[in-house]
């Protein structure tokens, strides 16, 4: 497994981390509520393929809350302060769950530097009808139960992340979500006006089994951004790049280079 | 001592087996529980309560908010503050207290108390809280912003009571262009405040630091010492000695002619209200940011404490309640008064599932056996073996 490069960002008065290795286009992936978790075997393989950057999101971690922080939007202006100050340019921008609500908020506000798009299981819009899991009423073993299709995969996740030393980022952290992702819950109802800015080859996958966002939302992404592609991932819940993390990697890939090619 | 008789107003007609298996009576315990003829009984038997305590000598009578259960069926207070407003002619009237954080607007409870402070020509007591964890589900309010909502909801009202309007005001949450509201409060410069809480160190800082009165919700007496403590060092660093009417024990008294049929009479009741009524489950109650991180952890680790049921002998021992004759419940209450040093409790002589008939019978050997005891009683000094 390749070793990550870690630094620390000082951006807009908060300190953030960030993993990244690899080599060749930039690749911005932001996660989702599990931004504090490691440099998983996804990341390396994305490694494999591409520059990929992953920082922490500000209030993670452990660190203070930044006062500017009080919801979705907020991360997306920030992130494309990170965009400015590191330099990319043609990047690939993706994120899973309250990540991909935040690079499609990114996205509807700036694709200037943008490659492309991919939202995974993303949180961020609201679908009538669809019924969805109200994290915030699930204890912590559930809430991670509910991201995975495979209860092997589950309980090996369980033991992984629920571990003492975590207790008190992943408590700081909880505060951070609430604060951002609460009420409403999940989403930004004025995100899906603008959608349709977004003008960049957009790439939305899908756990065929995801249990707190149905395949609903998937289709109702694909309708709101000109021009998406959904992929569904047989047999694997919220989290594809965790459960199914070859199709994961594979779908990027090939994406990014269908976009060279057409280029 | 003032004896306030605090009512929740609980759906007594509860179905107890139905929230034993959804396990709460909270927010998901459906509303097609509700049976609107009884209800509607329940509210006047609970309202001539409130108004028989009056009659009966009580310092005072208090309702307060909670939402989407069958624990407390006033989601307004002040509709049922409004109906007693005009048939309390002895006591105060208090709300304690309406949850700040959970209305977009809080000039509507600044109106609302100014109201019920001149409809009482200045006998009106305002409390206020950020409500529980369990209401930023029911009221869609974010928990992470629930201190800080609070803090400036109460600058907002505190200015709107006594800057002369129109001003106005640009909060982080709260901007408006005018605030003007009236009427003003009768009492000048606003009505005493009142501030219940579980016990949490920035809120008694808060309220000491204001010289408001800190009303403990239920919790064992030794807690509610500790808490009052707090209080009294808090004021100290302030600058001042705090008084007992400055703390007040939110507590439950149950008399009958002996120990034993007191516990006899209670204990259905009392154990409905503690293991049916309250909830105990941990995501509803203590949502993210609502309480500190170290408070979640402290009641993580004590294990299974959610869980736990409560038995009447049980909750007597620790002094969360008083049951038993005249006399054992006379000396609890002085017992307690000295060990804690407040000058209010505020006492629910109905709980749970406890009929009209028991409730009245309850406040009238109340009225006649503990009342004229503690009138003006203060706490006295106790032996060092309390500390």
């Amino acid at each position: 497994m390749a070793q990550p490069v870690v630094t620390h960002l000082n951006l807009c008065g908060t300190r953030v981390k960030v993993m990244r290795a690899g080599q060749g286009a930039p690749l911005l992936f932001l996660r989702g509520t599990d931004a504090s978790d490691d440099w998983r075997p996804f990341l390396d393989d994305l490694a494999g393929r591409f520059d990929v950057i992953v920082p922490e999101h500000p209030g993670f971690g452990g660190e203070a809350r930044p006062d500017w922080l009080d919801r979705i939007a907020d991360y997306a202006n920030y992130y494309l302060d990170v965009i400015d100050a590191l330099g990319l340019d043609h990047v690939h921008l993706a994120g899973h769950g309250m990540g991909g609500w935040i690079a499609a908020e990114l996205a509807s506000r700036s694709t200037k530097r943008l490659a492309s798009l991919t939202l995974a299981d993303a949180q961020g819009i609201y679908v009538d009808g669809v019924e969805t899991i109200d994290t915030f009423l699930r204890t912590e073993e559930e809430s991670v139960r509910d991201l995975f299709q495979d209860e092997k995969i589950a309980a090996a996740e369980l033991e992984r992340r629920l571990t003492p030393e975590t207790e008190d980022v992943r408590l700081n952290n909880q505060v951070v979500i609430a604060q951002t992702t609460w009420q409403p819950r999940g989403y930004d109802p004025h995100l899906r006006k603008w959608l349709h800015r977004i003008d960049i080859p957009t790439l939305i996958i899908w756990g065929e089994n995801d249990k707190l966002l149905p395949q609903a939302y998937a289709q109702e992404w694909d309708k709101l951004i000109p021009g998406a592609q959904v992929e569904i991932i047989a047999d694997c819940g919220h989290a594809p790049q965790i459960e199914k993390p070859a199709d994961f990697v594979r779908l990027i890939e090939a994406f990014a280079k269908a976009q060279r090619v057409a280029a | 001592m003032k004896i306030f008789n605090f009512h929740l107003m609980p759906y007594a007609h509860a179905d107890l087996d139905a929230i034993k298996r959804l396990g709460t009576s909270w927010m998901t315990y459906p509303n097609s529980y509700y049976d609107p003829r009884k209800g509607a009984d329940l509210y006047h038997e609970y309202l001539d309560q409130l108004e028989f305590a009056d009659e009966l000598g009580f310092d005072g009578v208090a309702v307060n908010e909670h939402h989407q259960t069958a624990y407390g069926m006033m989601p307004t207070p002040g509709v049922l503050a409004g109906a007693l407003a005009r048939r309390i002619k002895n006591g105060k009237l208090a709300i304690l207290g309406r949850a700040l954080p959970l209305v977009n607007n809080p000039l509507v409870i600044a109106e609302e108390f100014a109201i019920l402070d001149n409809l009482t020509r200045g006998n009106f007591i305002a409390g206020f809280v950020r409500g529980i964890g369990v209401e930023y589900h029911t009221m869609g309010m974010n928990p992470a912003e629930s201190q800080a909502r609070f803090a400036e909801a109460h600058d907002l009202i505190i200015q709107a009571w006594t800057r002369p309007g129109p001003f106005a005001f640009e909060g982080k949450y709260y901007k408006f262009k005018y605030v003007n509201p009236w009427p003003r409060p009768y009492q000048d410069p606003h009505p005493p405040i009142f501030t219940p809480s579980s016990g949490s160190l920035s809120t008694i800082r808060w309220s000491a630091q204001r010289r408001y009165t800190y009303c403990q919700t239920l919790a064992p007496i030794a807690a509610v010492a500790q808490t009052f403590k707090l209080y009294r060092e808090e004021a100290e660093k302030a600058g001042y000695q705090a008084t007992p009417d400055q703390l007040a024990w939110s507590n439950a008294i149950y008399v009958a002619e002996s120990d034993e049929k007191a516990l006899r009479d209670v204990r259905p009741h009392l154990e409905a209200y503690a293991n049916e009524f309250l909830t105990r489950n941990p995501t509803m109650m203590a949502p993210p940011g609502y309480t500190s991180v170290e408070s979640i952890k402290r009641m993580r680790a004590i294990k299974g404490f959610m869980g736990q049921r409560s038995t009447a002998e049980d909750m007597i021992a620790r002094g969360i309640v008083i049951v038993g004759s005249p006399n054992t419940v006379r000396e609890k209450l002085a017992a307690y008064q000295d060990m804690a040093g407040f000058g209010i409790s505020l006492t629910k002589t109905q709980f749970g599932t406890m009929p009209h008939k028991m409730v009245q019978e309850n406040q009238i050997a109340i009225a006649r056996e503990v009342l004229p005891y503690f009138k003006d009683r203060l706490p006295q000094p106790v032996k060092a073996a309390a500390e």
